[in-house]
């Protein structure tokens, strides 16, 4: 059974979405539906500690956020820029994005040590304590995790090995990165703006 | 709403028809039977309940017969037969309107069944609390339960005693839904359908008996490892009995002299850090009142029959009819636990 | 398409000689990233877990078949039905359905594997893992009543139930852990499902040409992501509860229990859905075939698959019409739950007008899918009947709602796994299975399913709850409880016959060939079993039967298709 016998089209050309892109899409509805299910958990508990401190406490983490955010605006450089194989910029940028990333961790970081060791909020103090380190220990754990894949994709950088050809696999790698953004916007307003 | 009584023609043959289709050994039991079945109501609420079912399964029916009829019949007439010539059968690949077609009759078929779901729905669910009204307080505990009449200052386990609600002497009785621990939930199928008792959610039920008689239920919420000896036993009483009933509930415990060994065990032992004896130093509230223990038939939740007997065996070691509830045994000798069960049997 | 000089040996053909090479072989499975032989370790690890979960539900009705019996402590039993259900549904049901997906979507739109083998295998191996890890719980999970305890909080592990308080043991931290992980697993595939529809169709495969079979995976896929995370996040919510002192599930620190059930019913009512829609898909495939026409209705079909993802999504508070939500909550959701009636009514009426008209052939995965037909209209109907929000509170928790989703889980997607095995048998193994032996298991598991869920409807609607070790004797349920009992065996004889008949095969049954069904989708293009590379050349279709085409070459279905 040869091919020749079955009709195919004459001109139309075949092109199917890239795998990558639709997989890590995949992956963010799915990650998306955990963290909705984290929000509603908030949402449904403000007001509702029977003790202890309350949101009240929270100081809006204006420079954690702001830097998260940019880093969004570098990575899409560095995307941009390995796109037109542009190595230098795109190392730069791509090291610019994950020091960004690192000064939002540590700003998470110094937070809570304030939190538990000023205010005395921990995950067990309250039902504010639990659905707060929670969700933005959830949301901290994936920005540790997409650190981590950066990091590694930098390493390689470094080492000379990615080149423009590795363009597409990046981009899908700066969508997690992109996701990870979008879902700081939603925790930030959901804890820091409607819940104090 | 007094539920209507007496056959109309079409409605016990719809019965007649839906109960031979089925098969089901549904005794048509008019009142309280041994067997809670939901088809047997006694209160308004189950009985629009029942009427709801009987709607449903009428539609159903219906639907089933058409379907499957076509379905058994295509079956049959378009197998594959020797005979049949070798070439394959006419290809069809879809029809618009037949899609249509059948998806508009379902589509009125659903908004049917839903406004009439709705109606009973908002008449069962929302139906206003009368002022006249009975209010019991139920407490679901690991693996009792626990009735409380705050406006007659009684309180009791598993067994309920309510009145009977005719039309022309309404007497419903509301019943408020707590729980001591985890999810149970109260079903007395001839009474009403369940609601489940959630702990920091109240919930509230309804039902205005019309026949007097002992009804059976159990609770319907696995709630730990004794779950299926949760047993409920509701008596509906007609006035006279249940205020009778009530006037006994009312009074404080039994003070018999020739028990004191009994009691004085009783109140120096464990017992009354669970237990309360109205009237007595017992005020424990983690088990169930004992105040009037000999007013009720059966102990542990139903487990048992109420007898000196198995009162014997439930103090010596409850795991003889219930492991895993949450009384221990006591460890007391033969002689004490006589004395206790000599006590116990003199709580009327 | 496939051209082919060698025989291609079985993949379950071990070696003759030598320990060496057996090892090989064992060696050549536990590393393998190819889509049909991990397809087959789904499938594999699921039918032992089939027995497992038969033997559990054995148990159970062996302690039923009579009241007040004592077969088993209450202990044990609620640790039967807990692993019964825990089992069937996240290590058979899941497992085999997307097992059977991951053998047979790359074949059927002429791709060569999935797009991510290695995802593929780490995916399988998470899943595999959090079974045994589930099952590690006999021994290791330290319960109450000392060493080694399976989890007994029922397959929902409501709280607070599961607060420490009380199940201090370990044996809900085996449940939460151990789905967790497969869960973990049961992603990686979806999205490698996903990926491998959208991106890897050979040349003309155009959506609405693919296989219904994979219409439905992809559908599944979509909603699994969507499924089984909210149950992951409950889960973690109860470890930290447990582990960490959290107080989601906590009532004296005013958590709340309500939200589990809302939670727990977010992920298990699309959950149902994410295991029938797999068995919707084989019935797709395999009435078609025995029919000899097409499909009716394809693009209704999909379409009323979209329908009920989306609806799928907004019906979960139908299993909490008795916990008290508000007469508007509860209305909405019978609505919603009635709506969804509609495009599933539409596939059944679909798969009624493929058959009509059609040359119905009654071999074995035949029987079984026009069983599943008959079955999955009556349990269509009993959940009309529990959709209708006031019989659902006498009805709810009763024996009444086990019969309905058993005639669902069992009459319809059990049913629906033994007709695909039936069918699909010879193309992965390249024999025949025994049509005697099928027909024995046909008959014996259809009446034992019917002598076992029929009268249980009975005695839900006479008041049976369920979850319970026992039963009062004077309920007027003992004859119903002693035969649904009795058909649980028989059905335990006839899956026995199916075991018997898949192993025997291997070694003596009829060769298969490429395609001895005269099907009409590309897995039974090539040779059977199919080689490592599935095609040899690139497949190139024009229509959804590629295979008509080719064999009715003035006939094609791309002059008629709309």
């Amino acid at each position: 059974m040869t091919t020749t016998s079955v009709p195919i089209f004459a001109d139309e050309s075949w092109r199917l979405p890239s795998r990558g892109t639709v997989a890590m899409l995949s992956l963010i509805i799915g990650e998306s539906a955990i963290f909705t299910i984290f929000v509603v958990a908030y949402i449904y508990y403000i007001g509702r500690s029977v003790s202890g401190p309350t949101p009240k406490i929270l100081d809006i983490p204006i420079f954690m956020t702001v830097c998260l955010l940019s880093s969004s605006f570098t990575i899409m450089v560095a995307e941009h820029a390995i796109d037109h194989g542009r190595m230098a910029l795109f190392t730069a940028f791509w090291a610019l994005t994950m020091l960004l990333g690192i000064i939002f961790l540590g700003g998470t970081a110094l937070e809570w040590r304030h939190l538990i060791y000023i205010d005395h909020l921990t995950i067990r103090t309250n039902l504010f304590g639990t659905t707060f380190y929670s969700l933005v220990g959830l949301h901290a754990t994936h920005v540790i995790v997409g650190l981590m894949m950066l990091s590694i994709v930098l390493v390689f950088t470094l080492l000379g090995r990615i080149n423009q050809s590795h363009a597409e696999r990046i981009k899908v790698l700066a969508l997690y990165w992109h996701f990870v953004d979008a879902v700081w916007v939603v925790v930030f307003t959901v804890v820091y703006i409607v819940g104090r | 709403m007094q539920h209507q009584s007496g056959p109309i023609s079409i409605r016990s043959g719809l019965l007649l028809a839906i109960f031979l289709l089925t098969g089901a050994c549904t005794a048509w039991a008019d009142g309280p039977s041994a067997i809670p079945n939901i088809f047997a109501p006694s209160t308004t609420p189950a009985y629009e309940i029942y009427y709801l079912a009987l709607f449903v399964l009428t539609i159903t029916g219906v639907i089933f017969v058409v379907v499957e009829g076509l379905i058994v019949f295509a079956i049959f007439k378009f197998r594959e037969r020797r005979s049949d010539p070798r070439h394959e059968p006419a290809q069809v690949y879809g029809s618009t309107q037949v899609e249509l077609a059948w998806t508009v009759i379902p589509v009125i078929i659903v908004v049917v069944l839903f406004l009439t779901t709705a109606r009973i729905l908002f008449a069962v669910q929302d139906e206003p609390e009368p002022k006249s009204a009975l209010n019991v307080t139920v407490v679901g505990h690991q693996f009792w339960w626990e009735f409380r009449y705050p406006s007659l200052g009684i309180v009791t386990a598993n067994e309920l005693h309510i009145p009977t609600s005719t039309e022309d002497r309404p007497d419903p009785t509301f019943l408020r839904l707590l729980s001591a621990d985890v999810d149970h939930s109260f079903w007395v199928p001839q009474l009403a359908g369940k609601t489940d008792l959630i702990p920091n959610h109240p919930n509230g039920m309804w039902m205005d008996p019309n026949t007097p008689g002992l009804y059976y239920g159990q609770c319907a919420q696995f709630c730990g490892v004794e779950h299926a000896k949760m047993l409920l036993r509701v008596y509906v009483d007609t006035p006279d009995q249940f205020a009778a009933w009530v006037k006994n509930q009312q009074q404080p415990a039994v003070d018999a002299p020739d028990v004191a060994a009994g009691r004085r065990i009783f109140m120096t032992e464990a017992c009354v850090n669970c237990h309360a004896i109205r009237g007595t130093e017992a005020q424990g509230t983690y088990g169930p009142d004992l105040t009037h223990l000999m007013s009720r038939a059966t102990i542990a939740a139903g487990a048992a029959d109420n007898t000196p007997q198995n009162l014997y065996l439930w103090i010596q070691d409850p795991d003889n009819f219930k492991p895993g509830s949450h009384m221990p045994a006591m460890l007391l000798s033969d002689q004490q636990i006589k004395q206790v069960v000599a006590y116990l049997t003199t709580l009327h | 398409m496939a051209d082919q000089t060698l025989p291609i040996p079985s993949p379950f053909e071990v070696p003759q000689t030598g320990t060496a090479a057996f090892l090989e072989w064992l060696h050549d499975w536990f590393v393998t990233v190819d889509h049909k032989k991990l397809g087959i370790l789904y499938v594999v690890y699921s039918l032992f877990f089939l027995l497992v979960g038969g033997f559990e539900a054995m148990c159970i009705r062996i302690q039923l078949i009579i009241p007040h019996n004592t077969f088993v402590t209450p202990e044990v039993y609620d640790e039967l039905f807990t692993m019964h259900g825990t089992t069937m549904v996240f290590l058979v049901g899941m497992p085999i359905l997307f097992g059977v997906a991951n053998y047979l979507v790359p074949l059927m739109i002429g791709a060569r594997d999935m797009a991510y083998p290695r995802l593929n295998a780490f995916s399988f191996w998470l899943t595999a893992f959090g079974g045994l890890l589930l099952y590690f719980s006999i021994i290791g999970g330290f319960g109450l009543y000392g060493m080694g305890s399976a989890p007994d909080i029922g397959w929902f592990a409501y709280a607070p139930l599961t607060a420490k308080a009380f199940t201090p043991g370990h044996n809900t931290d085996y449940w939460a852990l151990a789905l967790i992980v497969s869960g973990f697993g049961t992603l990686g595939t979806a999205i490698n499902i996903i990926a491998t529809t959208i991106s890897m169709r050979c040349k003309g495969m155009t959506l609405l040409r693919m296989p219904l079979f994979v219409w439905l995976m992809l559908i599944v896929s979509v909603l699994t992501l969507v499924t089984i995370t909210p149950l992951t996040a409950a889960q973690v919510m109860l470890l930290i509860d447990r582990y960490l002192g959290g107080h989601f599930f906590d009532i004296r620190a005013g958590g709340s229990a309500l939200i589990w059930i809302h939670f727990f019913w977010i992920f298990g009512h699309p959950e149902v859905y994410v295991l029938v829609l797999p068995a919707f898909g084989i019935a797709s495939e395999i009435i078609p075939v025995f029919s000899r026409k097409p499909i009716f209705g394809y693009s209704a079909m999909v379409a009323a698959t979209v329908a009920i993802m989306f609806i799928s999504l907004g019906v979960w508070a139908h299993h909490m019409f008795t916990v008290g939500m508000t007469s508007v909550g509860n209305a909405f959701f019978a609505l919603s739950t009635m709506i969804i009636s509609v495009p599933t009514g539409i596939k059944v009426f679909n798969w009624l007008a493929t058959i009509w008209g059609g040359r119905i052939r009654f071999a074995t995965p035949m029987l079984f899918a026009l069983a599943f037909l008959v079955q999955f209209v009556i349990a269509g109907l009993t959940g009309i009947m529990l959709s209708a929000a006031p019989w659902d509170w006498q009805l709810h928790n009763s024996y009444f709602v086990i019969a309905h989703f058993h005639y669902v889980l069992v009459g319809a997607i059990v049913f629906n796994i033994f007709a695909a095995i039936y069918y699909w048998y010879p193309k992965v193994t390249g024999r025949m299975l025994s049509e005697t032996l099928g027909k024995w298991h046909f008959w014996l598991f259809f009446i034992g399913f019917h002598l076992t869920f029929d009268p249980m409807h009975v005695v839900g609607i006479l008041g049976m709850p369920r979850s319970i070790y026992t039963y009062e004797p004077n309920r007027g349920w003992n004859t119903l409880n002693m035969v649904i009992s009795i058909g649980a065996f028989i059905q335990g004889i006839a899956v026995l016959i199916l075991v018997w008949n898949m192993i025997r095969s291997h070694r003596s049954g009829e060769m298969a060939g490429n395609d001895p069904w005269d099907a009409w989708t590309l897995e039974w293009a090539t040779s059977s079993p199919p080689p490592s590379y599935n095609f040899a050349t690139d497949p190139v279709v024009r229509s959804r039967r590629p295979l008509w085409d080719l064999k009715h070459p003035n006939d094609p279905d791309w002059k008629y298709e709309p």
